[in-house]
């Protein structure tokens, strides 16, 4: 056990050290340069580009700038070059408004998706089957900025209600009850939204581990002993089946701060996606190159949570 | 027709079939058989002529679709089967009829432990709970001989050894008395060693516990161990049945003298062995007439035509074969009686 | 007891023709795949599709294109859908072909019809080109870990690689001199050992390079840890910053995607060649004699591809979204040019007034990108049995 841990730890380290690497070879060596330190930039004067790529380090060789950001990443001291805040900060912040989004659509994804899946796979070839599996597909294919627009036009010509940030200008002096449906809706379809594709595909990964599982010797055997139904597919076949997607529990993990840049920035919400997406478009390469690091790195912690967790799971392996 | 009982359970011209993606597969095809009380009986056959799939008839276990019973009847203690609901079938299951498996190693599940998989048949059939629960799956476990039982309780299947492993599956066959076990081929996935020690179990548990057996294989040589009477079929059909003694001496099929003709045995001694020419038929693509004839020796043209049907050889010996049954030169010195 | 010779094999047809398969396999495929009516529908779409973007290239390009989608009418600008034009106030020229705005026009008056048979075409091929690239290095690196996985990799192999790339990389950072040094040392290494051997006819070499022979990690290892990597990345993420970076064009965004995508295809292929190469098959062709790459492109490659071409299928489905997003969020194709993604970004500021400019590209990529994934779940099934047992 220790062991494996131990293991698992050094494999991971090597693989965020060529992770760093490459992502900050990709941003550096990709041609032109952030705004700040371009010389044909009118807006900036030679001297202030020149202080600028100093207060940067951008004058020092590649292998040196590596050094120098890393360090400034580990200490803490990396600041985003747009607005001079610290980019863990500036990270937090759009982390904790991006935070509701994502609980709200982790829920609806795990609460929906299972019950559908598994009964499509009970009852394989039945209607239910054949219709979940088209309106998957149908999900799966939606192109999610055209999904939004749709439900955009339902919501606010059905509802009349306005959805677009993370809540309705003006209503924080509105009363309370109001301020909070307000809210809700407005956490509600962009949360939706960023669930659908997850609940089709896991609806039909959930639905194919079931069959798989259902057609296993075990299942045969506790039917042979004439449980009834229920205990054979709750029981038997879902105890099984459920095994990998203890393991998808760590994989949820680097949704957190990937958010998603095109829904957040159709609802001009405020969180990470958009943070991101701006930093690319301004080339704000301090806070680009430390949400590749962090999502690296919860990508790394949440393999390692699912290799623990199916170790824990599976009575048959144990280290 | 048959003396001495009432049949525990007789399975009557039973027809299953299983649709494809493109054609029909008679995997069995008008099969007729019985248990008596206190009796072993032995369904040989080669892998694929449908031994299993009538096993899991027996019990409803066959996958619907692709799977259908196209027609027969399986009397247990004079009460048909095949009509009964799901529901009536499951308090059939495991609690009047046991089966044990194959694979040990897949049949068990392996999330779950052994006590939890012997005891949960007793609980549904028998409503036995807590401490009696537990002293029964022990007393289960060392009926089948596995040592030190108490503690093997919390195991899980892949803590077991194979031969362990399906002793677990037999206690667990046993769990509710049944009146009958269908073992579906237990010994194939073991060491030659314990297989031995499986055949002895079986044989020991069914003089005890007054068990009727039905024992499916592939291997003669177990069926010379252990069984009473001896069914042996052929894609889908019975191609003859009788006492062990009578199949041994004087099989009356082609196919039961090919298959005893390919058995090592010591009169046979640094001659090659015998092997029965091409495969068992496609169940989708049986030849008509008797389905052995491509590879019959003694096929004769009627054989290509007429399914054949069975001729008593007296003492409840029958066999499927017109030309044995008439030319009398075939048969050599095992001539009908009349 | 009995007389062997009177078993005489029976006549060899009549055993062959009770086993042999009535059908071949590739009839036996197209009998499964034409029960699948979802799957049938997929095709039908995509072989239109395939049309419609061939006929859209032709139509829309050139000099003097039959349907110019950048031709600008200010004066009909939003018009609905199967309207028709107001001729009084166009020149001859700027009329539409049809006679009416099929589609309708956007806000710059342009036909929008004219502008999705444009954007067709660079759907089809970004979907086709970056799978094909995910493809080509996926097969590779999956057939190489799959196939050679289990040759250790020694120190000095490591060691030349490593100059190489830093010799490239220094190259593209502007420091030629120490990049071509790096390359010529790295030349040198590699090229060394084989003038060593050849004189001094001792494959050990010297002593003092003895370390360098010591085993350091299988090919394996080294090709599953470099999709560990990729992995780690946010591909969207990753993607959206690389096409920010480089220049606007469509050749990057196919690159980027087809870069970034390999993964699935190079694991799909490694545990299918690790399962292929235990097969008794594979063995009586390495007895016979049999070289490596026969064995890959013969015996191995054919059995391999299946599944590969599965996913290949559903990666152009999500090769085309992920085209369609960048393109809604304004990279990629430069402006003039259509894509379904701007076709729909330009039209969402006006989804109460005009939502033809909504729908009507949003739709097409829901059809298309459906038609793909059903198209490709259909292979699926219909190449694998034992899956279709279970359908």
């Amino acid at each position: 056990m220790m062991s494996f841990i131990g293991r698992s730890f050094a494999q991971k380290t090597i693989t965020l050290v060529f992770v760093s690497i490459i992502s900050f070879l990709i941003i550096h060596l990709a041609p032109g340069k952030p705004s700040q330190a371009d010389p044909l930039n009118p807006k900036f004067t030679p001297e202030m580009v020149e202080r600028f790529r100093q207060a940067f380090h951008l004058d020092k060789p590649l292998h040196v700038q590596y050094f120098y950001f890393y360090r400034d990443l580990f200490t803490g001291r990396t600041v985003s070059w747009k607005d001079n805040r610290s980019v863990l900060a500036k990270i937090l912040e759009r982390f904790l408004n991006s935070l509701p989004l994502f609980i709200v659509g982790t829920i609806l994804t795990w609460t929906l998706s299972f019950p559908a899946g598994i009964r499509s796979a009970i009852f394989r070839g039945s209607l239910y089957d054949r219709t979940t599996t088209f309106i998957s597909y149908l999900l799966i294919s939606i192109p999610g900025f055209f999904f939004a627009y749709i439900l955009i036009i339902f919501v606010v010509t059905r509802f009349h209600v306005p959805v677009i940030g993370m809540e309705t200008f003006g209503v924080a002096n509105a009363p309370w009850p109001n301020v909070i449906m307000d809210r809700i809706w407005h956490l509600l379809i962009p949360a939706v939204l960023g669930a659908t594709v997850g609940i089709a595909e896991l609806s039909r990964y959930v639905r194919s581990q079931m069959l798989e599982v259902e057609g296993q010797d075990y299942v045969r055997t506790a039917r042979a002993k004439g449980l009834p139904p229920d205990q054979v597919h709750y029981k038997h076949a879902l105890r099984n089946a459920l095994l990998p997607f203890v393991t998808m529990f760590g994989l949820i993990l680097p949704g957190l701060i990937g958010g998603s840049v095109i829904i957040e920035s159709i609802f001009s919400w405020p969180g990470m996606g958009r943070m991101a997406y701006e930093a690319i478009l301004a080339r704000d390469y301090p806070v680009i190159l430390t949400v590749n690091f962090v999502s690296a790195v919860l990508v790394l912690i949440g393999t390692f949570i699912s290799d623990l967790m199916y170790m824990l799971v599976d009575p048959r392996i144990r280290l | 027709m048959k003396p001495n009982g009432h049949p525990l359970i007789s399975v009557q011209n039973l027809k299953v079939h299983f649709q494809g993606d493109f054609e029909t597969a008679r995997a069995v095809d008008g099969v007729s058989f019985e248990v008596r009380p206190r009796e072993m009986v032995c369904l040989v056959g080669e892998s694929g002529c449908g031994k299993t799939v009538t096993a899991l008839s027996i019990l409803g276990l066959i996958p619907v679709p692709p799977g259908r019973i196209a027609g027969g009847k399986i009397l247990f203690k004079g009460e048909e089967l095949l009509g009964l609901g799901e529901s009536d079938m499951q308090k059939i299951r495991g609690n009047h009829i046991a089966m044990v498996f194959q694979e040990p190693l897949t049949s068990l599940n392996p999330v779950f432990t052994i006590e939890d998989q012997i005891g949960e048949a007793i609980r549904i059939h028998k409503h036995l709970d807590g401490e009696g629960l537990r002293e029964r799956c022990i007393q289960l476990l060392q009926d089948v001989g596995i040592p030190s039982a108490a503690g093997r309780l919390n195991d899980y299947p892949h803590q077991l050894s194979g031969g362990q492993r399906q002793r677990v599956m037999i206690a667990m066959a046993l769990a509710c008395d049944p009146d009958l076990i269908i073992a579906d081929e237990p010994t194939t996935a073991l060491d030659v060693t314990v297989q031995a020690q499986i055949l002895q179990l079986f044989r020991s548990l069914q003089q005890k516990r007054d068990l009727s057996v039905l024992y499916i294989t592939h291997d003669l040589g177990v069926v010379s161990n252990i069984a009473q009477r001896v069914y042996v079929m052929y894609a889908g059909v019975i191609v003859e049945e009788g006492k062990t003694g009578h199949i041994f001496s004087r099989a009356q099929h082609p196919y039961t003298r090919g298959l005893l003709a390919s058995l090592p045995t010591r009169s046979k001694r640094g001659k090659r062995l015998y092997s029965i020419p091409g495969s068992v038929p496609d169940p989708a693509h049986k030849p008509p007439g008797c389905p052995f004839h491509p590879r019959c020796p003694h096929a004769i043209e009627t054989c290509r035509s007429r399914f054949p049907e069975l001729y008593d050889y007296g003492d409840g010996h029958l066999a499927r074969c017109p030309v044995l049954f008439e030319g009398g030169q075939e048969a050599g010195e095992n001539q009908p009686q009349y | 007891m009995n007389d062997k010779k009177s078993y005489a094999p029976a006549p060899e047809t009549v055993l062959e023709k009770a086993l042999t398969p009535k059908r071949s396999r590739l009839e036996e495929f197209w009998a499964l795949f034409r029960k699948n009516r979802l799957a049938i529908a997929g095709l039908v779409i995509f072989i239109l599709f395939f049309a419609t973007a061939l006929a859209g290239l032709i139509l829309t390009s050139g000099q003097d294109p039959v349907f110019d989608p950048a031709r600008i009418r200010l004066q009909e600008k939003l018009r609905p859908p199967l309207s028709r034009p107001n001729l009084d106030t166009l020149r001859p020229e700027e009329a539409p072909r049809l006679g009416m705005y099929l589609f309708g026009t956007d806000d710059l008056g342009r036909d929008v019809f004219a502008r999705m048979l444009q954007g067709a075409w660079v759907s089809l091929t970004v979907g086709f080109v970056a799978v094909g690239i995910a493809v080509l290095i996926g097969i590779f690196m999956g057939g190489i870990a799959g196939y050679f996985g289990q040759v250790l990799l020694k120190l000095h192999h490591i060691l030349a690689g490593g100059l190489l790339m830093a010799g490239i990389a220094l190259s593209v950072a502007d420091r030629i001199t120490m990049g071509i040094l790096c390359l010529v040392l790295a030349a040198v290494f590699l090229l060394y050992p084989l003038r060593a051997r050849q004189f001094s006819g001792n494959p050990a070499g010297p002593a003092a390079s003895g370390f360098l022979e010591l085993n350091a990690f299988s090919v394996d290892t080294l090709i599953m840890r470099m999709v560990d990597i990729m992995i780690c990345f946010p591909s969207f993420f990753l993607i959206l910053t690389v096409v920010a970076l480089l220049p606007a064009s469509i050749y990057n965004i196919m690159i980027v995607i087809g870069l970034t995508s390999w993964m699935g295809a190079t694991r799909f292929v490694r545990a299918e060649f690790l399962s292929l190469r235990e097969q008794d098959f594979v063995a009586a062709a390495r007895a016979l004699g049999v070289g490596n790459l026969r064995i890959i492109f013969r015996h191995m490659m054919p059995n391999a591809i299946a599944p590969v071409l599965v996913s290949a299928t559903i990666g152009i489905a999500s090769a085309i979204l992920t085209e369609a997003g960048l393109s809604f969020l304004g990279f990629g194709v430069p402006p003039p040019h259509a894509t379904w993604g701007n076709i729909l970004s330009d039209g969402k500021r006006f989804i109460f007034d005009a939502p033809w400019l909504t729908f009507i590209p949003g739709t097409a990529v829901l059809v298309v990108v459906l038609s793909f994934n059903l198209f490709g779940e259909g292979l699926r099934d219909a190449l694998n049995p034992k899956l279709r047992e279970r359908r």
